[in-house]
């Protein structure tokens, strides 16, 4: 069985040295948070996942949830893990003070949730959904709502969910039929939403659905859908869980990965209709869906950080034990001495660490948006479909190579190397798949300014770029060469689809997820590029990391420029050649 | 009633120890460090004793360099109320370390004193009993169980033979063993909490303690690699191996 060693210092390089978490707190006023603390809290953070979340992950593969009765009941082990998590206040980490929580910012929430999901990403997926429930009534709750339901929610001791997806509306929530009727003060929800992560659990005192439904006099599509709060439990004079409402789990997905999450079908208004609550206004739900969308794709992008981070470790650890070939003195070699072998593991570990130094400045720009930063905002609307995008396609990629550094032994369930791949493979699907992703980058968020965004990243890059063809270190100057070569490939494809893309919508759709990739590679390899720079300054003072890590740094950051960095090239190539093939035969040739 | 708890900055018991080029020490360069795992028992005992409303205020103090204030803030985050750092040089030796504390004792007069009964780096096991000699006060090593009743502390002690249960008087030293408890994760309040709550910092000279070095480290060596193993053939063949090349028999 595989262990998991949080990448303590490795986050801790990335929040201090390239966020520069001490400047970011004080520009958000955050007083009494530090690098120090914030050291304290991912150290702490990190054994309670090796220790207690990590060891249930393959207990939640192999026995995953049971539904009888409409009731599920989760893997065995798995409510104690959730008290120890709740009891230890981590769901409280980034809620703000006012409901329970501790106000920690993003970014430090961002390095502690890669963790959680790293240890065993079925059962972060639970606390994940509380904390996009908690968004979203914090936005948009009334004052009772919030104050009824965000305690709970903040402290864990309910958990929340995201009623979305319908058997016909999945990307296409136009399609949401689910009904909602004025009933009084509240409403009256009736109809059935599927894919429900955690929909129905024993781990938590009461669950807070969040449901999109449509009023009968609703207009057509996505402007006549409104969204309710509908509890599990209906809240009694005291506030408390009481009456059963009603809602129900009538059957568990069977999935190729995330065997531990369950996935439910979740059935509204059975008995006469469950009763629900407005949050906000009607008909404005789907815009309230999108006002946490940075965030939530972003956490997607970061689970595609997590899960490749174990695969790595265990990928890493078994290429020591396991002895094929000889050594040139003859003695058995481990096959992490193996050319290719090593090229797999550095190919891992750098994919890793430039997802890590993008996952973490996308989470310091939510946090500098929040504040009231408009340059973050934007960077944000363009950061975040690289990081889900790109982040959970790069992850099938990785978690892929673990299997391949087991061989045969990959292949077979027994090592658990299998599991994450399968679990790997739900993420480039859900909350936007790649295609969603592709399309917003290149068109809400780079057509639609005009390649405003695009132009400031472009920008930055470049400064890096210079910086590093000016260090004293030569391994750097080679770096800002190699790095500097994909800008300008990228460039070039950015500016043709700018100037010829708008007009030309299958163009558009056509190459979009080309240049989704290709904006990944780059801005990966722009910000372990960076972090490299930041480590050369480093290893001339004074430092906490020591010149062996400082040193792998400059190294992982050339490895990536070899390896990765000319995908931007072959990625603005396919661009440029504008994919006319895609649609040159018909459906029936096909 | 009053608790103190020392508590030891070693190398973390998960990191792997590598041996300095010359042979002189251990190399601690960038290793990951952490509390002393018997210590952090001592620890997990003085917040249950305050939770349980036995304790009124628990003290973790620690000797050494400003980096063993690591290891107060955790020990603070675990849930102790307040931290006292002896500033000191690297390892200084138990005596010394015993010393120190006794003069932290005289000055806080606590009830009990609870330490681990070794530490996982030099492996002495000397400074809890030095510590009770010096302050003149009852000792009982190697914990396994305790409890307060009418001014004593009960101890159930690991000995060679069994478990031996002893009642001494308060104050004195009580040091744990592996088995008294199961120590908690620190929880995130309390980590909050840690920053705001009182650490002081006082020097040798101020205790009125001379620091003085009575061993010296000559050598530290890593253990010889284990060799591969050899198949054989018959039971006499295994005798004679026994015999002649691992002289065990």
């Amino acid at each position: 069985m595989s262990t998991y060693t949080p990448p303590l210092q490795d986050s801790t390089f990335v929040l201090d040295q390239l966020i520069g978490l001490d400047q970011l707190c004080q520009d958000l006023n955050l007083d009494e948070v530090n690098s120090d603390l914030a050291g304290v809290v991912i150290e702490e953070a990190g054994k309670l996942a090796a220790d207690v979340l990590a060891p249930l992950n393959i207990v939640g593969d192999h026995n995953g949830p049971k539904v009888s009765d409409g009731k599920v009941l989760e893997t065995a082990g798995f409510a104690d893990a959730y008290q120890q998590f709740v009891e230890n206040g981590w769901a409280t980490l980034t809620g703000p003070e006012a409901f329970g929580g501790q106000a920690l910012p993003n970014v430090l929430g961002t390095a502690v949730n890669e963790m959680w999901h790293s240890a065993n990403m079925a059962f972060g997926l639970c606390p994940l959904l509380s904390q996009g429930s908690v968004e979203a009534l914090i936005a948009h709750g009334s004052e009772t709502l919030q104050q009824q339901y965000l305690p709970h929610l903040i402290s864990g001791e309910w958990t929340g969910t995201m009623n979305l997806t319908e058997p016909n509306a999945g990307s296409d929530l136009a399609a949401v039929a689910a009904k909602a009727v004025r009933d009084g003060d509240h409403y009256k929800i009736s109809g059935q939403k599927i894919f429900i992560t955690w929909g129905d659990h024993q781990m938590a005192s009461n669950i807070v659905h969040l449901v999109l439904a449509r009023l009968p006099d609703a207009p057509a599509g996505v402007k006549g859908i409104s969204l309710f709060v509908v509890p599990k439990f209906l809240l009694d004079e005291q506030g408390q869980p009481g009456d059963q409402n009603d809602v129900c789990c009538i059957s568990l997905e069977h999935k190729l990965g995330i065997h531990g999450s369950p996935t439910c079908v979740m059935s509204f208004g059975d008995n006469g209709g469950a009763t629900g609550y407005l949050v906000g206004e009607e008909n404005k739900g789907l815009n309230y869906m999108f006002t946490m969308m940075n965030h939530a794709r972003q956490s997607v992008g970061l689970q595609g950080l997590s899960i490749s981070e174990r695969a790595y470790q265990q990928a890493l650890q078994y290429s020591q034990e396991r002895f094929q070939g000889s050594n040139p003195d003859g003695s058995k070699a481990a096959i992490i001495n193996h050319p290719d072998v090593r090229r797999m593991l550095m190919a891992m570990k750098s994919g890793n660490e430039a997802m890590r130094a993008l996952a973490l400045s996308a989470a310091a720009d939510i946090d500098r948006a929040h504040h009231g930063d408009a340059e973050s905002k934007k960077r944000v609307e363009f950061y975040t479909p690289i990081v889900k995008g790109w982040m959970t396609e790069l992850s099938q990629e990785l978690t892929s190579l673990n299997i391949q550094v087991h061989g045969g032994m990959g292949f077979i369930e027994e090592t658990g190397a299998a599991q994450h791949y399968r679990d790997a493979r739900i993420l480039p699907i859900y909350e936007g798949t790649t295609g969603i992703q592709a399309l917003d980058l290149i068109g809400r968020k780079t057509l639609f300014d005009k390649g405003a965004a695009l132009t400031q990243l472009q920008t930055d890059i470049q400064a890096t770029v210079e910086l590093l063809n000016s260090a004293k270190n030569t391994e750097l100057n080679a770096l800002g060469s190699k790095l500097g070569k994909a800008l300008s490939k990228s460039q070039a494809a950015s500016q043709w689809l700018l100037e010829n893309a708008a007009s030309d919508k299958q163009l558009m759709g056509n190459v979009s997820v080309d240049n989704l990739m290709m904006m990944g590679y780059l801005t990966g390899g722009w910000l372990i590029a960076k972090s490299a720079l930041l480590a050369d300054q480093l290893s001339s003072e004074e430092n906490n990391y020591g010149s062996p890590f400082l040193n792998a740094k400059v190294a992982t950051a050339d490895f990536f420029a070899d390896h990765y960095l000319p995908r931007v090239g072959q990625h603005a190539e396919t661009i440029l050649s504008g994919l006319k093939s895609t649609f040159a035969i018909d459906i029936d040739l096909l | 009633m009053k608790i103190l708890v020392a508590v030891k900055r070693v190398i973390d018991y998960n990191a792997k120890v590598r041996v300095k080029t010359d042979n002189t020490d251990v190399d601690l360069t960038n290793t990951k460090m952490a509390i002393n795992p018997f210590c952090e028992i001592a620890v997990e005992e003085a917040v249950r004793l305050k939770e349980s409303g036995t304790a009124s205020e628990t003290i973790a103090v620690s000797v050494g360099p400003k980096s063993c204030q690591e290891q107060i803030r955790t020990a603070l985050a675990l849930g102790m109320d307040r931290g006292i750092q002896i500033e000191t040089e690297d390892s200084p030796e138990s005596l010394s370390v015993a010393k120190l504390l006794a003069k932290v004792v005289a000055e806080e007069q606590p009830d009990l004193i609870i330490m681990g009964k070794q530490a996982i780096d030099s492996d002495n096991n000397q400074t809890g009993q030095m510590l009770a000699a010096l302050s003149g006060i009852p000792q009982a090593t190697f914990a396994s169980e305790m409890k307060i009743e009418d001014g004593k502390a009960v101890v159930t002690r690991e000995v060679d033979g069994g478990l031996q249960t002893v009642a001494i008087d308060l104050p004195a030293v009580v040091t744990t063993d592996l088995r008294l408890n199961e120590p908690r994760y620190a929880s995130l309040p309390n980590i909050m909490k840690a920053k705001r709550k009182p650490l002081a910092v006082k020097t040798p000279d101020e205790l009125g303690v001379e620091m003085k070095q009575h061993t010296k480290l000559l050598k530290v060596a890593p253990p010889a690699e284990r060799q591969a193993g050899v198949m054989v053939n018959s039971i006499d063949e295994l005798l004679e191996k026994l015999q002649s090349e691992a002289k065990v028999i």
